[in-house]
């Protein structure tokens, strides 16, 4: 192991490590933890300079009431679940067939296609700007859940079918053969012997997914506008500026737009984790 | 003699077009909705884009060709595009510093005490926030006079006039930094998962030809690291030039136009207030493209070594 373990250095040393540890913790996070203590102020602390002393009073609940029954808030948050889930379904199906495709079968071809998705999944999205969106407009789609679903189901398929066809190779593929040799038609392959096995792989690619859209800020301001369609991270600027320099609100209304993604994360460390550094270990 | 025909007892099965093509056929039944989709919304856009940078164009009405007069405008001395460029390598050098201030996090972090779990994922927690909230926290934390920042730099006697976001001189590092601190969180992950992986009887050994610190790090370490330390340069490359959201909710561009990178540019030109400058907008989103292309093949170039290797 590498650095060498703390157990085996001084005494001295592993309390200076066990100090440390909080203390880089807290400067690491100062910027969040400022903004939280924020959100719990009255509005009189501000009106009186008081950024930074005691809080006044603990106003935790009148200021996230007020986020959640006195804006948009709310909408734009259930547009966002209505805009990541279905993407995050649709570009997982995608890629699980199309990682299937290329992980499992040899063909003229199949190096170039799998290329062909990472080269597109590593262009920078303004390239893309001008078309899309006007592609979006003419199939009546601007300013829809559905047009901004479709063009993250589209874009995220290069990166998953990245993932998904690198773990597909990695599965024992006398599996695969066993199951033609007793004449199992490909497609049945493929539902019962392939996608079972890549449970690990739907699962990290799932909260990947849910995460990325989620925070997604340009296409939203891109293709949608107002709260009807807008997905929480570009309503959130809606929200600042009804309640401009009401920093208590708009404090606690960026940490609710951050929580669910926040959650997801915590409750599938593990699987995020595997997703986010499939490749960093040979 | 007559010879009989040995009668055939195995006739040929009648099996249908699909199921005799069945090896050949599947994998294209499984692309065409993925290649389908791909294309219309990413491959052909690129072309699109490059053919829309030849027109003057506002999005709704006809295209009017003009030919190479966006590029020669762009580099015939558009200030805000210069601005917007040096900007963009600015993002692209400090960005960089991601990777080594993440190797250290997570040599830090590299420990077996009780709790170090907990640690490791308050660490990497950044990263799961939204760009957009880890700017609008950024914004407050440097807020002139009452930001965090501006008093604990008041406490040093460093005065930044307007604020760090409100100073042409400071702004953009302002936000790079800002940026930094969810990409740190990154490239940490990807360390701490390659340091798991690293073999602990190659450590034995240097450790007993005496090698330790620095040299074992340089030598030993960072050798096994290669694969996460790809990773980290593909995505630190690739979300410096993709910046956008930060500078879109800390500055909008300003102060004086001193924060604009390419992709904030092309979008303000291309859906500006005085009306879309669409064509314009792409040539410059081309421009971007081109940077862009020399890191992709890069990239590509490494991914296809690799996979000769493993064949």
């Amino acid at each position: 192991m590498f650095p060498t373990p703390i157990g085996k250095r001084s005494r001295a040393a592993q309390i200076t490590y066990q100090v440390a540890l909080p203390v880089a913790l807290t400067l690491w996070l100062l910027p969040l933890i400022a903004v939280a203590t924020f959100s719990i102020r009255p509005e009189s602390d501000f009106v009186a300079g008081n950024y930074w002393g005691m809080p006044g009073s603990f106003e935790f609940l009148a200021n996230y009431g007020r986020v959640f029954f006195e804006s948009d808030m709310p909408r734009y948050l259930l547009n966002s679940v209505f805009i990541t889930v279905p993407t995050v379904i649709g570009a997982v199906a995608l890629s699980s067939m199309t990682g299937f495709a290329l992980g499992v079968y040899r063909f003229r071809g199949n190096l170039l296609i799998f290329f062909m998705f990472i080269a597109g999944n590593f262009v920078p999205f303004q390239i893309l700007m001008v078309p899309v969106r006007d592609l979006t407009v003419n199939l009546n789609l601007y300013d829809t859940k559905t047009g901004l679903i479709l063009f993250h189901i589209a874009f995220q398929t290069g990166f998953c079918t990245l993932f998904m066809r690198n773990f597909i190779r990695q599965l024992p593929f006398p599996l695969i053969e066993a199951a033609r040799v007793e004449g199992v038609a490909e497609w049945r392959i493929f539902w019962f012997v392939v996608l079972p096995l890549m449970k690990p792989a739907l699962a990290a690619l799932a909260v990947l997914i849910f995460t990325f859209i989620w925070n997604d800020y340009f296409w939203a301001v891109v293709l949608t506008q107002g709260p009807d369609s807008q997905p929480v991270t570009a309503g959130i600027t809606s929200f600042n500026s009804q309640f401009r320099a009401a920093y208590h609100l708009m404090s606690a209304g960026s940490i609710v737009a951050a929580i669910p993604p926040v959650l997801m994360f915590f409750a599938m460390q593990k699987h995020f984790i595997a997703g986010l550094t499939l490749g960093a270990v040979k | 003699m007559t010879v009989t025909a040995v009668p055939d007892i195995h006739p040929p099965v009648r099996r249908g077009w699909y199921a005799r093509n069945q090896i050949r056929v599947t994998p294209w039944l499984f692309l065409i909705p993925g290649i389908v989709f791909f294309s219309v919304y990413v491959i052909i856009p690129i072309f699109q884009s490059f053919w829309i940078s030849f027109h003057q164009w506002d999005g709704l009405g006809e295209k009017v060709w003009v030919g190479t007069a966006h590029y020669e405008r762009l580099l015939g001395g558009d200030r805000k595009f210069e601005v917007s460029f040096w900007n963009n390598v600015r993002w692209l050098i400090l960005y960089l510093l991601a990777i080594p201030a993440g190797l250290f996090i997570a040599l830090f972090l590299n420990q077996a005490v009780t709790g170090i779990r907990f640690y490791k994922s308050m660490f990497f927690f950044p990263f799961v926030l939204s760009q957009v909230v880890v700017g609008l926290v950024f914004s407050w934390f440097y807020l002139p006079n009452d930001g965090l920042f501006d008093v604990i730099v008041g406490w040093f006697g460093i005065d930044i006039r307007g604020g760090v976001l409100g100073n042409p001189d400071t702004a953009t590092y302002g936000i790079i930094v800002a940026g930094l601190w969810p990409q740190i969180a990154y490239c940490m992950i990807l360390y701490l998962t390659g340091l798991n992986a690293v073999d602990p009887e190659q450590v034995e050994a240097a450790r007993l030809d005496g090698a330790k610190g620095w040299r074992m790090l340089w030598y030993v370490i960072l050798p096994q690291l290669k694969p996460a330390t790809f990773i980290a340069f593909v995505v630190t490359i690739i979300g410096a030039l993709r910046s956008f959201d930060f500078i879109a909710v800390m500055t909008n561009g300003g102060p004086f136009g001193s924060t604009r990178v390419l992709s904030f540019y092309m979008f303000e030109e291309s859906l500006s207030e005085f009306g879309f400058r669409m064509g314009y907008g792409a040539a410059i989103a081309v421009v971007l493209f081109f940077l862009m292309l020399g890191f992709i093949v890069y990239f590509l170039y490494s991914m296809w070594q690799g996979e000769k290797e493993a064949r």
